[in-house]
């Protein structure tokens, strides 16, 4: 072949060939760019939802932080301050810095607020933005119940220079007068400044902080810095806390990009399965151009230029998209999907200017991907058509298929043996990558390995002697090719639904059993979630275990533990009940069979714990309490899908024990009656606040529960849904299109005395056996899928396990509609293909 | 749906396969006359040649013979029975039973061997087996390609699918075939061939056929040649 041609005639090729293309299905083609758009769309949104908000995160670290050297950390209800003093002597240390870090409680609001108390003098060499932005009224910060509070907290309070703020210390009600409001450039989050020894007076802290900024002097060893510390306080560097924010939400990043991967790829499906359709719809004419001179190089290159083309259009389209959805999510949905920061950063951010600034080159990245995934999705295809002997396009049929489909079933089967291998692989940095490469595997394996399989059903289905059944399987067995793209198209976007829905509904029912067993009691109370200054005393507990109409409360304190400066904090619950009672109420996976050794305390820790620190059962665990290690055994490891960092279990005996801490600030309380409300009422009666107590039944926590779990998961239904529509609308127009193509067929037929509803039957028993085919194998294979989710990448995402569960009826549906959608489909391009056309179309030529 | 009894009376005295009566056809609803008037009757075993230009209605005349379309005026019928008061079901009955087709691109099924693609109108008429089988068989002997019947079109050449057509056409031995260029597209030996497997068969079945052609070498193998024109059908006037 000749290959010195002009530089303009591929050029000229491909603008024919994709002109053409356009002209003749623009519907199918704005499909497959929707596709590529919407995979490119949810990449590049949530990927700049999560740089704004890390970004935002690290700011206000930053300057939370400052810039010390060094964090010395210690547990939340904090350390003797004596330690500062040492450090602060320690000829290692340059300048050190007292601060003393509460999430405070507001009465009536479940949100606290994060409050600093600090030296303003020491701070303002170590956090330098902060203390800068006050200027002239750090005199003001001194004053005994003085706050600052950051332009973010004060619109989210509706308070200004001057006001109240009322909060909450132990059960008593208490104000703070706001002496000042930081610029917004200062601090973005939420957030209120005193001065230190205010703020150990005011929350009854007095001589305790829990952080102290340091900053070294040059050549100190920091891990010997590190072995003066008392138990249960960490040195942790600056980064390695920022680090921390980006870990603590990698898992819900990493899964929602594979949402966001998961689309593109249907996009990159759709274009092969575009190209291949359209290659093989237009062989005679591309057997034409290669007798007429055209290269197989040029002929490769024009039909990759499409999938490019495609590609390129469908990512500028999914950018433009993603900037919009990061730039609404970022101001108004902000705050789900587990993803704390997000509140914060969408608080923070009002335009989609600092969305474009977030990541420009990425956006690049995301243009990238999406134009290679089209132009690798065009490859295939445009390769099958330039090696086809022209003799061979021009004759037309599609009996090299089954070529292919026999040669790639062992690469099928070659790769459902490598996915099986890899799901028994382990997670990589708390990442499950090989789940997902399994996944992947899985999927294509069976894609490879269908055709072969439709192939032999299609042999041994018997003929049954009805002509329109019998001639739509005779089509489908002789056009394997387009058959199996079709089907390809179906099985992929089912089975990904099918094994979605079967790990969102086992996760449901796991979730709802756990609910059940955590839940046994008719009430639940607690102080605000998370704070650190709200609690109720021993006189409170008792109080509040007098209330008429109260059989039982079992109190507990919970707190947050830094075990691990690398980590966050675990939850640690102490239970004011015995082993016995503790070890029966918890949803306990595994328990120790031996007894517990003499003089020891036990413990039980949470799966999540036990992953992420790699705690067995019978291991001694070292909790840092009342300024002690304090060991435990573990006994047991239970199921949690609130805490996701980590929680502890242990008695209320052995906490106040080794703590002196007999405060509580959760209970469950059960009733000898049935009158909920007056017993509610009464609880409440018990403080000077009533609001200030959050009290629900357990029947709402529960309703509550399982609708944040409904609503986090509303993503995921949603993109499911597009991803089917896309597939459906795929092959809807794959049907449509095949069944224009043969309209000269259709038209022969009724020529020969075949009816109309006996043409649009035969076309409808053709879309009725493939999609019940799809659906089959859709089902299984979603199956398998839902296995690797469920086992693998669940487990090594979240480090929680979930039990498998089956939704028959959702899935019976799904297949019914699929089924139906297929047969509609079939029915309408049957009905447009044998209109009057078809029986002109038999004069026109094949 | 049916025509009178009267008609079908009269017609079947007269062995009549197919009658044209004033037939007009117009493009569109309002638009120009393709033809008016058309008259004809055509008798079993005959053979008739219908030549014309391009653009003067052939296929047309040739799809509202088949009941594929309808007139504006005038009435086709076919076995006496009046197309114009059938449904279409009712007319594609008929013409399963009763009409072959033989089209110039062969439109043989790509996805059916030789063999099922010649027995589908028999499968359509639920002829049963042995009989369906033997009577594939024959007609497949009839054309010569009996040694093709397990083969699939695409390995065929297009003297050998026109074949398999012209069997296709006359296995159910119908009254009338209807034959629209079916040599456009073969070589001049391959035609030759054809046409007179045509004749043959169409004799064979005692039934009519209908042959639409450009080819005056095509149509010098009917029984008469009528012209369509302006002017409707008449018959050829001999130049030589």
């Amino acid at each position: 072949m000749n290959r010195s041609v002009q530089p303009g005639v591929s050029w000229t090729i491909w603008r024919v060939l994709l002109l053409s293309q356009w002209r003749e299905q623009p519907v199918r083609l704005s499909v497959t760019v929707l596709a590529i758009a919407l995979g490119v769309a949810l990449g590049a949104a949530v990927h700049l939802i999560n740089a704004v908000a890390l970004g935002e995160f690290s700011a206000a670290a930053k300057r939370l932080v400052g810039e010390p050297d060094l964090v010395v950390r210690g547990p939340r209800e904090g350390f003797k301050e004596d330690l500062f003093v040492t450090l602060a002597r320690d000829p290692a240390v340059h300048l050190a810095s007292p601060v003393l870090e509460l999430e405070v409680a507001l009465p009536g609001q479940r949100d606290t607020l994060k409050v600093l108390g600090l030296d303003p003098f020491r701070a303002a060499a170590l956090q330098p933005a902060l203390i800068g932005d006050m200027a002239g009224g750090v005199l003001d910060l001194l004053r005994p119940d003085g706050i600052y509070l950051s332009a973010s907290a004060a619109q989210r309070l509706h308070l200004k220079h001057g006001d109240q703020l009322p909060i909450m210390v132990g059960d008593s009600p208490k104000s703070l007068r706001v002496v000042g409001i930081l610029s917004e450039e200062a601090y973005g989050q939420a957030l209120g400044i005193m001065d230190i020894a205010s703020a150990q007076w005011v929350f009854d802290k007095i001589g305790r902080v829990n952080r102290i900024d340091l900053r070294l002097e040059s050549g100190t060893d920091v891990d010997s810095l590190r072995e003066r510390l008392p138990a249960g306080v960490l040195a942790v560097a600056p980064e390695v806390e920022r680090q921390r924010a980006v870990t603590a939400t990698r898992a819900y990043r990493v899964n929602l990009n594979m949402l966001a991967l998961v689309a593109l790829l249907t996009g990159a499906f759709l274009v092969f399965s575009t190209q291949s359709l359209s290659v093989l719809r237009r062989r005679a004419s591309l057997g034409l151009l290669r007798a007429l001179g055209v290269t197989r190089s040029q002929l490769q290159l024009a039909l990759i230029g499409e999938g490019a083309a495609l590609g390129l259009v469908g990512s500028l389209a999914g950018i433009l998209l993603g900037l919009m959805c990061a730039s609404v999510v970022l101001q108004w949905v902000a705050g789900d999907l587990g993803n704390v920061q997000l509140h914060t950063a969408g608080s923070a951010l009002h335009t989609a200017k600092a969305t474009l600034r977030a990541a420009p080159l990425n956006l690049l990245v995301f243009l990238a991907i999406g134009t290679t995934v089209a132009t690798l999705g065009a490859w295939l295809p445009a390769r099958t058509a330039a090696r086809q002997p022209p003799a061979r396009s021009l004759k037309g049929g599609d009996a090299d298929y089954t070529v292919f489909a026999a040669r790639s079933w062992r690469i099928g089967v070659a790769l459902l043996a490598a996915g099986a291998l890899l799901t028994t692989l382990p997670a990589v940095g708390g990442l499950p990558v090989f789940g997902y490469a399994a996944i992947a595997a899985l999927l294509f394996g069976a894609v490879l390995l269908m055709p072969v399989l439709w192939i032999k059903i299609l042999k041994i289905a018997p003929r049954i002697d009805v002509t329109v059944a019998d001639t739509a399987i005779a089509q489908l067995r002789e056009n394997i090719g387009l058959s199996t793209l079709s089907l390809a198209s179906v099985i992929v976007s089912f089975s990904l639904m099918v094994a979605m829905a079967i790990m969102v509904y086992s996760f449901r029912a796991s979730f709802e059993q756990w609910l059940g067993k955590l839940l046994p009691a008719d009430l639940q109370m607690r102080e605000p979630l998370g704070n650190d200054t709200a609690y109720w005393s021993p006189a409170d507990q008792a109080r509040l275990a007098a209330v008429p109409g109260v059989a039982r409360i079992e109190f507990r304190r919970t707190r947050q533990l830094l075990l691990d400066a690398a980590h966050p904090p675990v939850t640690l619950i102490a239970r004011n009940s015995t082993g016995a009672q503790i070890a029966d109420a918890l949803p306990l996976l595994r328990r120790m069979q031996s007894p517990l050794p003499e003089g020891t305390e036990p413990a039980w820790i949470s799966e999540a714990l036990g992953d992420l620190y790699g705690y067995k059962l019978g291991d001694t665990l070292a909790l840092p309490l009342g300024g002690r290690t304090r060991r435990f055994t573990i006994t047991g490891i239970w199921r949690d899908y609130a805490r996701a960092f980590g929680a502890i279990v242990i008695t209320r005996t052995a906490y106040v024990e080794a703590t002196g801490d007999s405060s509580a600030n959760e209970g469950a309380v059960w009733l000898d009656g049935r009158n909920t409300a007056a017993a509610e009422a009464a609880l409440r009666g018990c403080f000077a606040r009533p609001d200030a107590l959050e009290i629900l039944t357990s029947t709402a926590l529960r309703e509550r529960s399982l609708g944040l779990f409904d609503r986090a998961f509303a993503i995921t239904y949603a993109l499911e849904a597009v991803a089917v529509i896309i597939g459906l609308v795929g092959v809807s127009l794959a049907a449509s299109s095949t069944a224009l193509a043969r309209r000269a067929e259709f038209g022969m037929l009724r020529h020969i005395g075949m009816l109309r509803r006996q043409v649009i039957g035969m076309v409808a028993s053709e879309g009725a056996v493939m999609s019940l085919f799809g659906v089959v194998y859709g089902l299984i294979l979603g199956g398998m899928l839902s296995l690797v989710l469920v086992y693998v990448v669940n487990r090594q995402s979240f480090n929680w396990s979930i039990d498998l569960a089956l939704p028959g009826r959702q899935l019976a549906l799904l297949a019914l509609i699929l089924i139906a959608a297929a047969a509609v489909t079939a029915l309408w391009s049957g009905r447009t293909a044998t209109g009057q056309d078809a029986v002109r179309a038999v004069r026109e030529d094949w | 749906m049916a025509s009178t009894p009267l008609d079908r009376k009269g017609m079947e005295a007269e062995n009549a396969v197919v009658r044209l009566e004033n037939l007009s056809k117009r493009f569109g609803h309002d638009g120009a006359p393709i033809f008016e008037g058309l008259n004809l009757e055509l008798r079993r075993g005959e053979y008739l040649a219908i030549m014309g230009e391009s653009g003067v209605g052939k296929s047309t005349l040739l799809n509202l013979l088949a009941g594929l379309d309808r007139p504006d005026c005038g009435c086709v019928c076919l076995e006496g029975l009046d197309l114009s008061r059938m449904d279409d079901d009712a007319i594609t009955l008929l013409r399963r039973r009763s009409v072959g087709f033989v089209f110039q691109a062969f439109h043989v099924l790509p996805y059916l061997t030789v063999e099922q693609n010649v027995a589908l109108p028999l499968e359509l008429l639920r002829v049963a087996e042995p009989e369906r089988t033997q009577r594939t068989a024959q007609m497949l002997e009839a054309v010569g390609i009996s040694a093709l019947a397990r083969r699939h079109p695409r390995e065929l050449s297009g003297g050998e699918l026109q074949r398999i057509a012209i069997a296709r056409a006359l296995v159910h031995r119908p009254r009338l075939v209807l034959a629209d260029e079916p040599t456009g597209n073969l070589d001049p030996r391959s035609a030759a061939q054809t046409l007179a497997l045509l004749r043959t068969q169409v004799k064979a079945n005692a039934g009519a056929g209908i042959l639409i052609t450009h080819s005056r070498t095509a149509a010098d193998t009917a029984d008469r040649i009528l012209v369509l024109d302006g002017q409707g059908l008449k018959p050829l006037v001999s130049s030589a």
